[in-house]
């Protein structure tokens, strides 16, 4: 570390690193000195002139945002000519400014408004008529509104150098500058609406948000995002029970202030007014409203009548990708116990099972990379996926690393992902040629030489490049599985320094789906079913038996219907006719189809018994993201009719004659913290909304076949049925463009 | 379509820099000269060759004010009208040039040959008031010699509206 | 077809370095060039080390004449010698403070000596590249250089290996399209990077961090076109044509409300007085001066009792102004000091390039405000108002051209002050009903 510099502000001394700006320096002992261009994390712009201050010995005022400290510098940031300055900055700021806050988005928390507040401006001098504008529709999501534009060119450099999406321009000059967008009038962009939230004043509002209200009539909840499995910190906004915004102004959570469209805007399906409320029953071939306890009973009756009859073996179980921890490790208590059987899986989007049993064996379950280790790291090896589409803030995490310090990325990629102008050595392989490239890098196969469209030189150069780094953070997707992952893990160890590990899962639970054991041949924490120790010590816990034969897999169980040996299916939270290309007569064997639903899905449509849901915005408990980090969902408002897949369970298990005792979504969690290996976590951590990584052990069983992992390939604007629900993700154009497309 | 000769001149004059983002303005301006004005396609054009954004093209359209979006006139009078000429009546010249053609600031006459636009101080300070007609100094204009090369710009009418 | 006489109407007091060639028919071909000691200059360089070339120009006190009087040969002395990146020269071209012309006549008259200074500029720092940025309206210069680069190139003026020194040096021209932001050097750099002409923090300065990243330095037509002559004749010659620490001569552009409107070549510290009455033949129509603009707009006005005044860097910064680009614009007595103000703000408020606050509200709240309180009508607050925007523009902004705009209006406030106050007492323009004299 470099000496460091002792400066004094305000007369309090300061020490800092070398190449501290002075307003990050006033900061630490407590001098906020006003800024708008300045942003932390953004290029420097010295543009609004806000931070000037008096520094002895220069003739000048200076920038505190642009100025780097030296040492015994002096600095004076209370002198009347810098209140005269503050004040004077912001009476320039006003001349063309309308002034309508009360009808203003951001009143209340316009930073315009406060400074004013704590600064002043004089009461305006100017006389003459202000420049106007109408409004901008840049696109459905965001609206420009030019008079309020302070020109402080935060929404472009977010653009630009957050999202590398660079949509955002500057327009004529002058006193008649403005923001301008991509295509002409029109906004064509990852609409993430970053540019919204930088925003220091109102000028861009979110076409979801905008003239719905004002911010002190909300409720404000902060809870996890529901799509993809980064697992962004998001606050909601709720108004008279409706969710109206979704933000992350305080900046907490491991996103930081990031959030993709889907986070920003993406939540309405919430309110679709297509969310199922009550209960179909089908009764003479149709579907018809039945209230809670005829459908809960009809289902239970029926189960008993099946499980008479043909025993355990005719039920199956599929579960969610979406659901909580808790619901999950529930609904598989509920299917090995209550129902008797193991016939139990989810739509498995990445092959965690292998990454765990990898690490495990090689002893390195401290290898687990966070999504924090992504931004923090020094170089970075991105094995198949679309992060840009399928984890936004992963991209957006690889970005920081490469733009904030440096970090080398490397990708090998059959397709041209965005993320390739990130790169330093970027593989184009062949198509599926993913797992091939990792077993040639592994040294367990030679590469075909027609692999990479450079030959086997740019896969010896990755290779080589790969031993000159240190600390590598390597993700990979669903290309990579089986034996594949373990080859990786292997090689990826022998790399110099801490390398770690990321597996990519396509939706918000879809690794607590894995780690509850919503699996045919593993228990939650990835205990083999067939580990006699394991079993026994949930039977224990759980007063129960456990089959021990390993039940069916997923495309297992579409055959044992298709058969006629499956005669019962409940599916919570997922839509397997549509997720599995499943045909028509592919569901019609069964003699009960239970679905617990947000909406009437191409599964739900066959079921005898569907009910409604609760979502994510309805209900407490955890999701673990990708990465392994666990993080707490919380209540934000009710929907009537609806019940969480967590109550649904305890009243069926209710019907089952069981005596569960859980009272709370943290009774469950209390308990898998105690059972379940790799989850005892700190609660109360959790319950401030921390991010609390997992390091899960375990051999689970090896992958039965490939084509039980496999990802939905979800677009920026796409989220599974979610989306569909969404009109913000369909109202915007980019939704209708082909998957992969670039801005 | 860009003309043979303006796309060879982009080539020679993206060459002369290690980045070719540095050609955008002279290119901008050149395809101008050949056009009349900024069309979508030059836009499109130059952003492919320079390897940019269009948006980025737009950005500089808007900034430098020689550029335009729009048709102008086949002769583009642009009066100075800043401190020396004024001083020396530039205003009247620009003022008579308005009332000639029936015309204002930045518009241009319905037959598409004059357009008229007050500029700023185009180095002519010692020769006020002055104008250029494209890129053609006058100075020391009075009316008198405004309507004696009105006239004359009308009869040329035929001729191509850049000088090569 | 263009209709312009040559400026240089030439006056027994001028002392002709830089324009010596001007009067020489075809004085803008090699041929003419080299026959008249062109390209000497670059030879001598090359016998001494690039130090030595810099020393001499320090030497010299040549300072820069785009504007700030920076001694050229220290801003030569910043960039590194040691450095694995390119260096480059780049000539400011962009000739556009309103009252200033005289970078054109030396492109238009001598293309070659700044193309020779360009050269030995390259030489001293060790650069291997240079530009001529161009204001876009000087497009007639801009060929007239590109023939004139084309012949040095032919006869191995440019290029590698000029003159057998093994030196190596390429030069391009560059056009800007319309604005004068863009004379700024950082903001110059943008645009010649393709980037709106918005200014760079500084530090780092371009001689560290310029153009592509890379050492720079920038400097004026004129103060280039010197550097052959400082090579030739030595830097103590040339700084014993001007006054201390103000080396050689200046063309100054005499403007505005004068008998000679022209361009003339006089040593440094001239007299102002002696300039207007003996060189430009007085204020025209034997009117009384009531005002000067000694440097273009961007500089205080002197008032007619301030004009015995030397014509250099330091002593027009003794008394409150700036010698600035030797634009001198002359004000006669019927002049409205509040419709020169208004014009000159309008001339802000439009060049303005909009990144800064103070700069880019500011001069539109001038330049408004001017127009309402000469054309509508004034309120007695307005030039209080006026004044104290100026002050939160001055020293505030992020380049000089915000201070570019307030200290001609701060100066105008204080020394014409009575004027606004008639415009207030008559409700109307006291001069609109004089004539306005035409040429
Ligand atoms: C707003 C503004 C406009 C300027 N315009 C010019 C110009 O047109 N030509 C010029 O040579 N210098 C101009 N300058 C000065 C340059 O920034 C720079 O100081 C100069 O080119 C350096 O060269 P010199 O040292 O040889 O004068 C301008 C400065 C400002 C602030
Ligand atoms: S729109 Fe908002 S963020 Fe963008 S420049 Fe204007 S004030 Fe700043
Ligand atoms: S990146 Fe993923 S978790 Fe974050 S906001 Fe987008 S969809 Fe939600
Ligand atoms: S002072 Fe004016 S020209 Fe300079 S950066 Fe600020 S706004 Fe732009
Ligand atoms: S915060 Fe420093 S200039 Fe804007
Ligand atoms: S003021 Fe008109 S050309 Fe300079």
């Amino acid at each position: 570390m470099a000496e460091p510099i002792k400066l004094s502000i305000d007369g309090k001394p300061v020490t800092v690193p070398p190449g501290t700006l002075l307003i990050e320096a006033a900061k630490q002992v407590g001098i906020e000195v006003p800024s708008f261009c300045y942003y932390p994390g953004l290029s420097l712009q010295g543009a609004c002139r806000m931070c000037l201050v008096a520094i002895e010995k220069m003739p000048k005022l200076q920038t505190a945002c642009t100025t780097v400290v030296t040492n015994g510098m002096v600095v004076h940031t209370d002198t009347p000519e810098v209140a005269n300055t503050r004040k004077s900055m912001l009476e320039f700021l006003l001349t063309n400014h309308p002034l309508d806050c009360p009808v203003c988005d951001k009143g209340g928390e316009c930073e315009l408004q406060d400074a004013v507040f704590r600064y002043g401006a004089a009461e305006t001098r100017f006389l003459e008529g202000k420049l106007h504008e109408e409004e901008k529709k840049f696109s459905n999501l965001v609206y420009y509104d030019r008079p309020r534009c302070i020109l402080c060119f935060r929404c472009i450099r977010v653009c630009d150098e957050g999202m590398d999406v660079n949509a955002y321009g500057i327009g004529f000059r002058a006193a008649h500058s403005e923001i301008i967008p991509n295509r002409g009038e029109q906004l064509e962009c990852e609409e993430c609406g970053m540019c919204i939230d930088i925003c220091p004043v109102g000028a861009l509002t979110s076409g979801t948000y905008r003239y719905k209200t004002r911010p002190w009539e909300v409720t404000y909840t902060g809870t996890i995002c529901n799509h993809c499995g980064d697992g962004c910190r998001t606050t909601l906004s709720v108004r008279n029970n409706v969710v109206i915004r979704a933000n992350n102004r305080d900046h907490s959570g491991l996103n930081g202030e990031f959030l993709c469209v889907k986070g920003r805007f993406g939540w309405d399906f919430v309110n679709s007014e297509r969310r199922l409320k009550s209960p179909l029953l089908r009764k003479n071939g149709k579907q018809e409203e039945a209230s809670w306890e005829e459908a809960l009973t009809f289902t239970v009756e029926r189960l008993k009548t099946i499980l008479a009859e043909h025993g355990p073996g005719a039920v199956a179980v599929i579960g969610s990708n979406r659901t909580t921890n808790e619901e999950d490790y529930l609904l598989q208590r509920f299917a090995r116990t209550v129902l008797g059987t193991n016939d139990i899986d989810h739509h498995r989007t990445a092959d965690f099972s292998s990454l765990v049993r990898a690490l495990t064996e090689a002893g390195a379950t401290d290898r687990y990379a966070t999504i924090e280790d992504i931004s923090a790291a020094k170089s970075l090896l991105l094995i198949g996926n679309d992060p840009t589409h399928q984890h936004p803030l992963i991209a957006y995490q690889i970005r920081q690393a490469v733009r904030q310090h440096g970090a080398r990325l490397y990708i090998v990629n059959s397709r041209e992902i965005k993320l390739r102008r990130q790169s330093s050595q970027y593989l184009q392989v062949k198509p599926q040629g993913e797992a091939e490239a990792v077993r040639a890098l592994a040294g367990q196969a030679p590469a075909a030489q027609d692999l990479c469209a450079g030959g086997t030189g740019a896969l010896t150069a990755l290779a080589d490049a790969l031993k000159k780094e240190s600390d590598t953070v390597i993700l990979f997707g669903d290309e990579i599985q089986g034996q594949t992952v373990n080859d990786l893990v292997t090689c990826g160890l022998t790399l110099p320094g801490k390398t770690r590990f990321v597996a990519l899962g396509d939706y918000a639970n879809s690794r607590g789906a894995a780690d509850m054991g919503l699996l045919p041949d593993t228990l939650p924490g990835y205990q083999p079913l067939s580990n006699e120790k394991a079993r026994e010590r949930m039977e224990s816990a759980w007063a129960a038996k456990i089959p021990a034969a390993p039940g069916r897999n997923i495309r297992s169980i579409f055959e044992g219907i298709r058969a006629g040996e499956i005669k019962a299916l409940l599916v919570f939270g997922a839509n397997p006719v549509k997720t599995f290309g499943l045909d028509n007569a592919a569901l019609t064997g069964l003699q009960l189809l239970f679905v617990a639903e947000l909406f009437r899905t191409e599964t739900a449509e066959l079921a005898n018994v569907v009910v409604p849901a609760a979502s994510f915005a309805e209900k407490s408990g955890t999701v673990t993201n990708t990465c392994g980090e666990v993080q707490a969902l919380k209540r934000t408002m009710r929907q009537a009719g609806t019940r969480s897949d967590l109550e649904i369970l305890l009243a069926l298990a209710r019907l089952f004659g069981q005596r569960w005792t859980y009272q709370s979504p943290e009774d469950v969690l209390r308990e898998i913290i105690a059972l379940v290996p790799g989850y005892d976590i700190p609660l109360p951590s959790l319950l401030v909304g921390r991010a609390v990584p997992t390091h899960p052990e375990g051999r689970p069983p090896a992958l039965e076949r490939p084509d039980l992992v496999f990802s939905s390939r979800d677009s920026l604007f796409t989220s599974g049925t979610l989306s569909r629900y969404s009109w913000a993700l369909n109202s915007v154009d980019e939704a209708k463009k082909p998957y992969g497309h670039a801005f | 379509m860009l003309s043979d000769r303006l796309k060879a001149k982009f080539d020679s004059v993206i060459a002369r820099y290690p980045l070719k983002r540095s050609a955008i303005v002279p290119l901008l301006l050149f395809a101008q000269d050949e056009i009349g004005y900024v069309s979508d396609e030059a836009v499109e054009e130059i952003a492919r060759r320079v390897g940019v954004n269009p948006i980025e093209v737009i950005e500089d359209i808007g900034y430098y004010s020689m550029l335009h979006r729009q048709p102008v006139g086949k002769f583009h009078l642009q009066v100075c009208t800043n401190i020396s000429c004024m001083l020396r009546g530039g205003e009247k010249i620009f003022e008579h040039c308005a009332k000639e053609l029936g015309i204002e600031h930045k518009q241009t006459t319905p037959d598409g040959l004059f357009s008229l636009e007050e500029v700023e101080c185009l180095g002519a300070c010692c020769g006020a008031p002055a104008m250029q007609v494209n890129y053609d100094f006058y100075e020391n204009v009075t009316p008198e010699k405004l309507d004696a090369l009105l006239a004359d710009l009308r009869k040329k009418d035929q001729g191509s509206r850049i000088k090569d | 077809m263009a209709d312009y006489r040559n400026p240089m109407l030439g006056s027994p007091l001028e002392v002709k370095v830089l324009t010596r060639r001007f009067d020489l028919a075809n004085s803008a071909s090699i041929a003419v060039y080299v026959a008249h000691e062109g390209y000497q200059a670059l030879k001598k360089a090359f016998g001494m080390k690039p130090d030595e070339v810099i020393n001499e120009v320090k030497k010299s006190n040549l300072r820069g004449r785009g504007g700030a009087g920076f001694n050229a040969g220290m801003k030569w002395s910043f960039v590194p010698g040691q450095t694995t990146k390119p260096k480059y020269v780049v000539s400011n071209a962009d000739e556009s403070e309103p009252g200033t012309c005289k970078d054109r006549v030396l492109m238009e008259y001598d293309p070659h000596q700044l193309i020779e200074g360009i050269v030995i500029a390259g030489y001293a720092i060790q650069s291997h590249q240079g530009y001529i940025y161009i204001r876009g309206e000087y497009r007639y210069l801009m060929d007239i250089l590109d023939r004139a680069i084309e012949e040095a190139y032919a006869q191995g003026y440019l290029g590698k290996n000029i003159l057998g020194s093994g030196f190596d040096f390429d030069l391009a021209t560059h056009t800007g399209a319309g604005a004068y932001e863009c004379g700024e050097e950082t903001a110059l750099l943008n645009s010649l990077e393709g980037l709106r002409g918005y200014p760079r923090v500084k530090p780092p300065f371009p001689a560290l961090i310029g153009l592509y990243g890379c050492p720079t330095i920038i400097n004026n037509v004129e103060t280039l076109s010197n550097v052959p002559h400082i090579i030739s004749h030595g830097g103590d010659w040339y700084a014993k044509l001007g006054t201390p620490n103000n080396g050689g001569t200046r063309l100054f552009c005499l403007s505005g409300h004068i008998e000679r409107p022209g361009i003339y070549e006089l040593p440094m510290g001239f007299p102002l007085r002696q300039m207007i009455e003996d060189v430009g033949g007085g204020v025209w129509h034997g009117k009384k001066l009531k005002c000067v603009i000694p440097g273009g707009s961007s500089c205080p006005v002197l008032t007619a009792d301030e004009i015995d005044v030397p014509m250099d860097f330091d002593s027009l910064a003794r008394i409150g102004s700036m010698l600035g680009s030797g634009g001198v614009v002359i004000l006669d007595e019927d002049t409205c000091m509040v419709k020169a103000a208004w014009r000159i703000m309008k001339f802000y408020a439009h060049e303005s390039c909009g990144w800064c606050v103070p700069c880019r509200e500011g001069t539109h709240w001038l330049k408004t405000l001017l127009e309402r309180f000469h054309s509508d009508g004034g309120m007695p607050d307005d030039p209080d108002t006026a004044l104290d925007v100026s002050y939160n523009i001055l020293g505030k902004t992020l380049c000089p051209l915000g201070d570019a705009a307030a200290m001609p209006m701060i100066s105008i406030l204080k020394k014409f002050r009575h004027e606004f106050e008639e415009h207030l007492k008559l409700g109307s323009c006291p001069y609109e009903k004089r004539a306005v004299n035409v040429a």
